[in-house]
């Protein structure tokens, strides 16, 4: 169900919310994806993409909130 | 370094976390998590071996391909079988057996069977090919739904006369709560899809949680999402806490992608659907709303069987629900085998039986 | 440790009633093993370790000598980093080098399909001829057939080649010993993913070039430098973890890579993780491993780093064990890998 890969957003084509597509880049190689659904992404972002559709933007803050909190729960262990 | 794919695979944060989760973890637990991709995760990185010995993970009916019902590959290999078809599914689709085969081997018969990655590349099969009908067997949960949406929607808007689709796509809440009501059921505590509330978000989970007394993380996909997953749900077990949290805050916001569950909402209505394996679920399947019925390839292959599903000697649902095991079974490994499977859990290898089987030759030891 | 299940990836797993050939039979995993053991070995073999190796080696006269056949039906025929002759050349080439011999000369059969164009066939025969001249052999005999139009799939090759034993002690399966070193000769997945990125158009920037190359020289240089080889085993159907499992059996013998350590290039890498497809499984056409004792371990790196940067040490031989296994080190332990069922296609679960 669930297969999908971060990339970045290369370049992005088309005007019309329907098609627009974008060139992402996955390590080292590049593919289309279809953007219609993150339709707030920009070059530079990240997105998560499944069968060939971008379905969302990573949130970088996020992301590091996350790696963060192994800080948090080793701390707590030491008490 | 892949950005936003090694960072969360970094082996010394993976080793504090299981660390943590053993420290927390005073009592037996069983935790399920419902989607193939969390398992085929959890088996590449060994995550279920980082786990203290009472922690039970237990993987639920999360693979789409092994629950399609087999009748609908049956259907799908009748279509293929028709002169002047294109049957394109996901290639993991292709090697399913339905009751009289598989998509693949129908292609070794002659149909035209094909693999695509998106099913934007079946619409683009039906454009360069105006000649010959294009079926999409559309197969996925709520995460491919809204692609299988899109498509539709670009073939009505191009006014494409010859893409039409086999739906079967299928809903994760509905599962959990059948799993859930199971008086035998012995999950305490569930990983729920991150693609999945990707897109739809976790509010439906709220009620679930509620009415079950059982704890939902929703969770992310690489080890330390994992751990991470497995920790705050042990967390929850531990401290007697019933809530839905959210793991996945980089990609998982509470409403899900808008756009997404609308173009879902537009080409699908949600239906009682069959899960191999398990049986039929009320409300846990998707298909075309009556506005797209044009776009059935039921309705425009009119006398397509799609036979009921078979009565064997399978017990998968009851090792789904974690209620028997793989070795109970009196059809493991003598009548039911990879090879040969009868239910879902031994036609994926990311399946329960499957993994028991494969366990009986000898690992080699610590 | 309690029981942890061992699990592997090929999902899901062909519908096998074994009346019929499948296209898995062809697939280097477990039905082509089954085949074998079941219909070649007891037509053709004269004992149980007869067909375990790419080639054979036999005394004619006194002299020894290598000889191998492969057969190539690639779809498509061309692709980025080559094409089926190409594929064909080097292919024989590397079984030949595989037995510890030196490639001396190969013979080329045609199968071809009516209407093939002729400029097609002008270049793989040319690429065959670059090929060849590059390894350093001759194509001595040939043989062309030509099919009807719709039976052939445009061009079936088959290469047969002979070569002479060079190294002093036999190389095979056989020799394996535990505490040997595994060594590979440069990172993995090249040409499975390059040929499937071709045949499914899957529009990689830039496309996936196949490492399709002839390992001769890096292997004739390890036999100069007296490197005690047991055994080698170029990388293909299949890739490496089907070529260590099936040693490992052979040999029976146990087996432990370290998944760290296995190069595999960022594109590789990208096209793997987009596709749900396993590296270490994926065909290559161009590397190859060399199981030596432990003490040349280094040795044998430091020689193979000069043809490959991406040369590396992956793991050792443990002990002696029957049925022999392969066991993989991950982030959280370690499981087997298994022999695949079918060939492994993009998921999407």
């Amino acid at each position: 169900m669930c297969l999908a890969v971060p990339g970045e957003v290369l370049s992005i084509d088309g005007d019309d919310v329907l098609m627009r597509d974008g060139r992402i880049a996955f390590a080292g190689v590049v593919k289309r994806a279809c953007l219609a659904y993150v339709p707030e992404a920009k070059i530079g972002d990240y997105v998560l993409v499944h069968a060939g559709f971008a379905i969302a933007v990573i949130d970088a803050v996020e992301a590091q909130r996350t790696l963060a909190l192994i800080e948090e729960i080793v701390a707590e262990d030491r008490w | 370094m892949v950005k936003y794919v090694d960072e969360f695979r970094d082996p010394a944060a993976a080793r504090h976390y299981a660390d943590a989760i053993a420290r927390v973890t005073t009592r037996p637990w069983t935790i399920m998590e419902i989607c193939g991709g969390q398992t085929h995760a959890i088996v590449r990185h060994g995550i279920d071996q980082m786990l203290p010995d009472g922690i039970l993970l237990l993987h639920g009916p999360g693979c789409p391909v092994c629950v399609t019902p087999s009748g609908m590959i049956d259907a799908a290999i009748s279509i293929a079988e028709r002169s002047g078809v294109i049957l394109c599914t996901f290639g993991d689709m292709l090697r399913v057996p339905g009751g009289q085969g598989s998509l693949l081997s129908a292609r070794g018969r002659g149909a035209d069977v094909r693999m695509v990655y998106s099913p934007l590349d079946a619409l683009a099969l039906a454009q360069e090919n105006p000649a010959r009908e294009v079926v999409f067997f559309a197969i996925g949960f709520e995460t491919t739904a809204p692609t299988t949406a899109m498509a539709v929607l670009q073939a009505e808007r191009e006014g494409l006369s010859n893409f039409s689709l086999l739906v079967s796509h299928v809903l994760v809440p509905p599962a959990m709560e059948a799993l859930l009501s199971d008086p035998a059921n012995g999950v305490q505590g569930f990983l729920a899809a991150g693609h999945v509330c990707t897109v739809t978000g976790y509010r439906e989970y709220e009620p679930i949680a509620r009415r079950f007394g059982i704890p939902i993380v929703v969770t992310g996909f690489e080890p330390l999402d994992l751990l991470q997953g497995i920790y705050l749900c042990i967390r929850q077990l531990e401290e007697g806490r019933v809530e839905v949290e959210n793991q996945y805050r980089r990609l998982v916001h509470p409403e899900g992608n808008a756009r997404a569950c609308a173009a879902v909402d537009r080409v699908f209505c949600v239906r009682s659907q069959q899960w191999r394996g398990i049986g039929e679920i009320e409300a846990s399947g998707l298909g075309l709303a009556p506005d797209y019925e044009p776009f059935d390839a039921l309705v425009r292959f009119p006398g397509t069987a799609v036979p009921p599903e078979d009565q064997t000697s399978c017990i998968s649902g009851e090792i789904l629900r974690g209620v028997r095991k793989p070795c109970d079974c009196p059809a493991f490994a003598t009548a039911c085998t990879p090879e040969h499977p009868l239910g879902a859990t031994m036609v994926s290898s990311e399946g329960a039986c499957a993994a028991y089987y494969r366990y009986r030759r000898p690992l080699v030891a610590e | 440790m309690t029981d942890k299940p061992s699990l592997s990836f090929s999902c899901p797993v062909p519908d096998s009633n074994s009346e019929r050939i499948e296209i898995a039979h062809g697939g280097g995993g477990l039905l082509t093993q089954r085949l074998i053991d079941t219909v070649f070995r007891p037509a053709f073999g004269q004992s149980e370790n007869d067909l375990t190796h790419d080639g054979a080696v036999l005394d004619v006269g006194g002299a020894k000598l290598a000889f191998t056949t492969d057969s190539y039906v690639v779809d498509p025929l061309f692709f980025p980093g080559g094409n089926i002759g190409t594929l064909a050349v080097n292919g024989t080439v590397n079984d030949l080098a595989m037995c510890g011999a030196r490639p001396v000369a190969l013979s080329a059969a045609f199968v071809i399909e009516e209407a093939f164009p002729m400029s097609d066939l002008l270049r793989i025969v040319q690429s065959m001829r670059t090929a060849a001249d590059a390894a350093e052999v001759r194509l001595v005999a040939g043989d062309t057939k030509v099919v009807e139009r719709g039976k052939g799939d445009g061009l079936y090759l088959t290469t047969s080649g002979m070569g002479q034993i060079v190294v002093p002690q036999p190389v095979s399966p056989q020799r394996v010993r535990p505490g040997d070193v595994i060594v590979l000769s440069g990172d993995v997945g090249k040409h499975g993913m390059a040929v499937m990125a071709a045949r499914e158009a899957l529009g990689f920037e830039p496309p996936i070039v196949s490492d399709c190359a002839p390992l001769a020289a890096p292997i004739l240089r390890l036999i100069d430098e007296g490197i005690d080889i047991h055994c080698l085993r170029d990388l293909t159907r299949g890739g490496l973890a089907t070529a260590l499992i099936e040693i490992a059996h052979t040999a029976s013998v146990t087996m432990r890579i370290a998944g760290s350590t296995v190069p595999v290039s960022a594109p590789v890498r990208g096209a793997c993780e987009l596709l749900g497809i396993d590296p270490l499984y994926v065909a290559n056409e161009g590397r190859f491993v060399a199981l030596v004792p432990a003490q040349a371990g280094q040795r044998t790196l430091d020689l193979l780093r000069g043809y490959d940067d991406n040369a590396a040490i992956i793991g050792t031989v443990e002990m002696v064990d029957e049925p022999g296994s392969l066991t993989l080190e991950m982030l959280g332990g370690v499981r087997a890998l298994d022999l695949l069922t079918g060939e492994q296609l993009p998921r999407i679960c």
